[in-house]
């Protein structure tokens, strides 16, 4: 076996100098009638020419984002990544390193920790940002548990238009600790009302912006209701390359703002693995859950980093912990870290900007498109269309079609008939004019046979 | 539970700084500022159109707060992260013994599977008939994984170990909400990993410690004393965390199932018994399996992980959406609570990666390398009364960690999937044994499993304590060993090799520890107090950090560094 170093001799003298006979001895401690005889019902091992061949096979039997025009978004986009930055995740001493509990041999992943808060903080406008969590949806329930820490209060409120997973996922977490979550419905149109379920009750209202279906809004109005009756605001989003183009939720009263970084620096990957976004005031501080870097000297008086108050955490605090995470994402913040450092201030804004022209485009010709209704008056990169008929058939004739056209909504929301029309359409800079045409072209022909 | 050991947390006494030479460099060895200090906000690595002019679709929200972020060119981006990642201590670098990590290395086979563009550039909700090679794939590893594990169904979709225990401990409460009972304790180790009594209290139960006996390991019947009527479940590490298996186990399993609890294993010490014996044999209900340890998934410098669970017949109606369902031909995907499982793909595209032709040992004129037809598997068609607790995390779990950890099992088969956890072992008993005269174990000489567990009673009286003498292993090169854990030991030393260590690497790492031992014992100190010499930092003052938290580079502390 192409990984295993030792020798049959090597085995031999090794248990020759334990001084047992046989490796069954080592196992002595394993009920007899419980060890394996024999090989399990799986097949030997393979070369890695034969790996690569059948799984080759089955990648094959997938149609990459990037072979066809491509459209879908709703919590994971399409962008272009640089070639240095999977080049440098590749390092050696990034890839096969572990949580930096030496610090002294760590500076590399905790000086890039350091970095990425300090990102983070600026991209959403708050204080204090940490290590990071999985992903957006993880990062959305734990930003709940939190608000619930703080307020000593059960109920959180969860706005019609956060993204599906997201509400589910809190809502997973909600019904096994005995929280209590009041999930308005969909507003696709983009107006909601939440005002009316906040009160004192309360410990947070979650709220995403840009909204599942695209939809800006500005927060400031929510989060003085969220604050007048001492319940947080946490503010969500799910393309992180719009805090490029549009109002930070730091500085539209939000108390926590959590999201998904997929967009700078990862793959798609099929939904993971991401990173998760996570900020707040640096008076909740205490409360947060997740590993924190920390500036601090060492003992020649030189900067130096490593993870801090860690008594929020559970490997010192045990059942009295945060939150129970350990392993974060350490690599997708690195892949994040580095990209959002290629971009800088200038290419980030024009990244954005470029999205949103793509989207505007794109939004222009598809409501061209005889029956289609755009749903939005707003949005970044990411809109919703009513087609005639069930959307997830005009999803399945356009893939036959060679266009990956967006989500119908009916994917995420299938038991809500009202919504089985809508199609949720991304437009990133990944997307050329002759795929817009593509598109509103297909379109056309599925809506008109 | 806190530091009550006297762990150093400030380095003593601040030695004047005195580089050698102008730059503050040393050689390979070069500083770097932050890229708040060398990146400009008008600078930019990646050369972006400019859109035409069009009519912004904004609104009132286009952003006015500042950004502030640097930018550097690509060669500038370049270089800082390559001179960061100079400063870390990967796998590839050397030995890297941290107990409970299980840092065995990471295969680069696997990181060109994960960028295949039909795996790492599909979308998470494009349409399943566009992707039905990747959900063949989850199903396929699903299947391994339950054949490893010897269990009913594998709920995939957890991203990290601690989020399959939470996985796996929410399938017990909904289970017994299904019997419409409500418990409120776990019964936890006192060796438990902290995510442990962490993920239980989440949950709102009550956790209650077990002490250990003197062997270390869990008895019986200190289990039996604490069972009730109103203890949901044990969390049990087996392996446990001071490297011992649990030789109660099959009594602990019955125990917990005629008190009407379940039993969940902490699966983070797989790798000593993959291929040798099945949880599921023991009487495990739930256990999480880190992909990142034992099947070799990058650490990452700390994630990402994976944390698939794999969970009895008895909570297999529990599993968490989305999954895979398999009959004799097609495989199918659950994304949502009550309706139908979605045919993705023909069942034959997931066995064909396990039957593909050539065989590692190149017998592949015999069946040897091909799986038999396996039959279909009852129990994935958990439908029938499936109550599935909801929804972990969006989409589909961690692929790219899928892709790998397959490829990992692909490329070791049965047979060497075995084989490396015998050389786990093997290798953490060489390691103990060769030790064990000069280091005090803290259960006596006895054989261990994957990791091989010291205290610090041996450095009594010396003045050194454990972290210092880890200090002092980075000195020698090393990457030191898991410190302080499990918090039940005094000043642990938790060693764990792996089995990607030759016996000359192990011979060398002996050696040095050796060497080290005997000057601990023979007073010198300063040896180990003023470790490491040769890191890119001296030790670093925790307390400082803690006390007055600098979290983040802000625009005001530059200003404020500029005035100073």
């Amino acid at each position: 076996m192409r990984y295993l170093p030792l020798t049959d001799a090597d085995r031999k003298a090794m248990l020759g100098k334990i001084g047992v006979t046989n490796t069954d001895a080592l196992f002595a401690t394993v009920p007899k009638d419980k060890l394996l005889g024999g090989l399990l019902d799986l097949p030997k091992g393979k070369s890695e020419l034969a790996v690569e061949r059948s799984m080759g096979r089955l990648a094959a039997q997938n149609t990459p984002a990037g072979s066809v025009p491509f459209f879908v978004g709703a919590g994971a986009y399409k962008h272009h990544l640089p070639a240095s930055v999977d080049h440098l995740i590749q390092r050696s001493e990034f890839l096969t390193s572990y949580t930096p509990y030496q610090p002294e041999i760590a500076q590399g992943t905790l000086q890039y920790l350091f970095e990425f808060q300090s990102q983070v903080g600026q991209l959403t406008h708050m204080e204090v940002a940490n290590a990071s969590m999985y992903d957006g949806s993880t990062a959305a329930a734990e930003a709940v548990l939190m608000a619930h820490r703080l307020s000593k209060r059960r109920r959180a409120v969860l706005a019609g238009n956060l993204h599906p997973h997201y509400r589910e996922t809190i809502a997973t977490v909600s019904s096994m600790s005995g929280d209590e979550i009041l999930a308005a419905p969909p507003a696709p149109a983009g107006s909601e009302e939440l005002a009316h379920l906040i009160d004192n009750t309360v410990s947070c209202v979650v709220v995403q912006t840009p909204d599942f279906y695209g939809h800006l809004h500005d927060l400031n109005a929510l989060a003085e209701r969220a604050h007048a009756v001492g319940a947080l605001l946490i503010a969500v989003f799910t393309e992180v390359v719009s805090l490029g183009a549009i109002e930070p939720p730091g500085a539209m009263g939000a108390d926590i703002v959590v999201g998904e970084g997929q967009s700078i620096g990862n793959a798609l990957s099929f939904g993971g693995p991401y990173v998760g976004l996570f900020a707040t005031r640096q008076k909740y501080l205490r409360q947060m859950p997740g590993r924190l870097c920390g500036e601090t000297v060492d003992k020649e008086g030189r900067r130096g980093f490593v993870l801090t108050l860690s008594t929020r955490e559970q490997h010192i605090r045990r059942e009295k912990a945060t939150s129970n995470i350990c392993t974060n994402s350490g690599l997708c913040v690195l892949a994040f870290t580095i990209h959002m450092s290629l971009l800088g201030e200038a290419g980030l804004r024009r990244l954005a900007l470029l999205n949103h022209a793509n989207a505007v485009a794109l939004a222009e010709l598809l409501v061209k498109v005889p029956g289609v209704e755009l749903l939005n008056e707003t949005f970044f990169n990411e809109f919703t269309i009513r087609v005639p008929g069930k959307a997830a058939d005009v999803i399945e004739r356009l893939a036959a079609k060679g266009v990956l056209g967006g989500v119908p909504v009916s994917r995420l929301e299938p038991d809500r008939a009202e919504l089985a029309d809508l199609i949720v359409v991304a437009a990133t800079e990944v997307n050329t004019e002759e795929d817009r045409v593509a598109y509103a072209k297909a379109l056309r022909e599925v809506l008109e046979c | 539970m806190l530091n009550r050991q006297g762990r150093p947390t400030t380095p003593g006494e601040t030695v004047a700084s005195a580089p050698d030479t102008f730059s503050g460099n040393r050689a390979l060895a070069i500083e770097e500022g932050l890229i708040f200090e060398i990146g400009r906000v008008d600078t930019t690595g990646v050369d972006i159109e400019e859109p035409p002019s069009f009519a912004a679709r904004l609104g009132k929200l286009a952003r006015r707060a500042p950004l502030g972020l640097p930018g550097l060119s690509e060669p500038e981006t370049m270089r800082h992260y390559v001179r960061l990642s100079q400063k870390n201590y990967g796998i590839d670098t050397g030995l890297f013994p941290l107990g409970s990590c299980t840092m065995k290395h990471n295969p680069r086979l696997n990181e060109g599977m994960a960028r295949l563009p039909g795996f790492g550039d599909i979308h998470p909700l494009q349409p399943l008939s566009t992707v039905p090679g990747a959900v063949a794939l989850i199903a396929e590893l699903a299947r391994w994984l339950r054949e490893l594990t010897g269990m009913a169904v594998v709920a995939m979709t957890p991203k990290a170990g601690a989020h399959g225990e939470l996985c796996g401990m929410m399938a017990i409460k909904a289970a017994l909400a299904a019997r419409r009972e409500h418990r409120s304790v776990v019964l936890v180790p006192e060796s438990a990993h902290g995510t442990n009594p962490a993920t239980a209290a989440l949950l709102g139960y009550r956790v209650v410690s077990v002490p250990a006996r003197a062997d270390g390991t869990v008895d019986a019947e200190e289990i039996r004393k604490r069972l009730s009527s109103d203890v949901a479940a044990i969390m049990l590490t087996n392996p446990n965390t001071c490297g011992l298996f649990e030789r109660d186990v099959v009594a602990i399993a019955e125990a917990v199932h005629a008190a009407g609890a379940y039993f969940y294993a902490d699966g983070a010490n797989f790798n000593a018994i993959v291929g040798k014996v099945r949880p599921g044999d023991l009487g495990v209900d739930a256990m999480h399996i880190n992909l990142h340890k034992t099947f070799s998934t990058p650490h990452g410098g700390g994630g990402p992980g994976a944390g698939p669970v794999a969970l009895s017949a008895a909570l297999a109606p529990f599993l968490p959406l989305p999954y895979t369902i398999v009959d004799a031909h097609s495989i199918g995907y659950v994304e949502h609570a009550g309706r139908p499982a979605q045919p993705v793909a023909d069942r034959s595209m997931a066995s064909s990666l396990s039957a593909a032709q050539a065989d590692r040992s190149g017998d592949a004129g015999s069946a040897g390398g091909v799986a038999p037809p396996a039959a279909p598997q009852a129990a994935d068609r958990a439908d029938a009364g499936a109550k599935p607790l909801g929804r972990m995390c969006a989409f589909h779990g961690q692929m790219g960690m899928y892709v790998r950890a397959l490829a990992y099992m692909l490329s070791h088969g049965s047979d060497g999937m075995r084989q490396a956890s015998e050389d786990a072992v093997l290798n953490a008993n060489y390691v103990r044994n060769s030790l064990a005269d000069l280091m005090s174990a803290p259960f006596g000489d006895q054989l261990c499993m994957h990791e091989a567990l010291f205290d610090d009673h041996w450095l009594e009286g010396t003045g050194i304590t454990t972290l210092d003498f880890a200090k002092a292993m980075i000195d020698e090169g090393y990457h030191p060993m898991t410190i302080y854990f499990p918090l039940v030991v005094h000043g642990a030393m938790l060693i764990e090799p792996t089995e990607s260590e030759s016996k000359e690497s192990l011979d060398r790492f002996i050696a040095s520890l050796r060497k080290l031992a005997a000057a601990a014992r023979g007073g010198e100190v300063a040896r180990f107090r003023e470790a490491p010499r040769y890191a890119p930092r001296r030790r670093l003052d925790e307390t400082k950090a803690a006390r007055e938290p600098r979290l983040r580079w802000t625009a005001a502390q530059e200003r404020q560094q500029a005035a100073e």
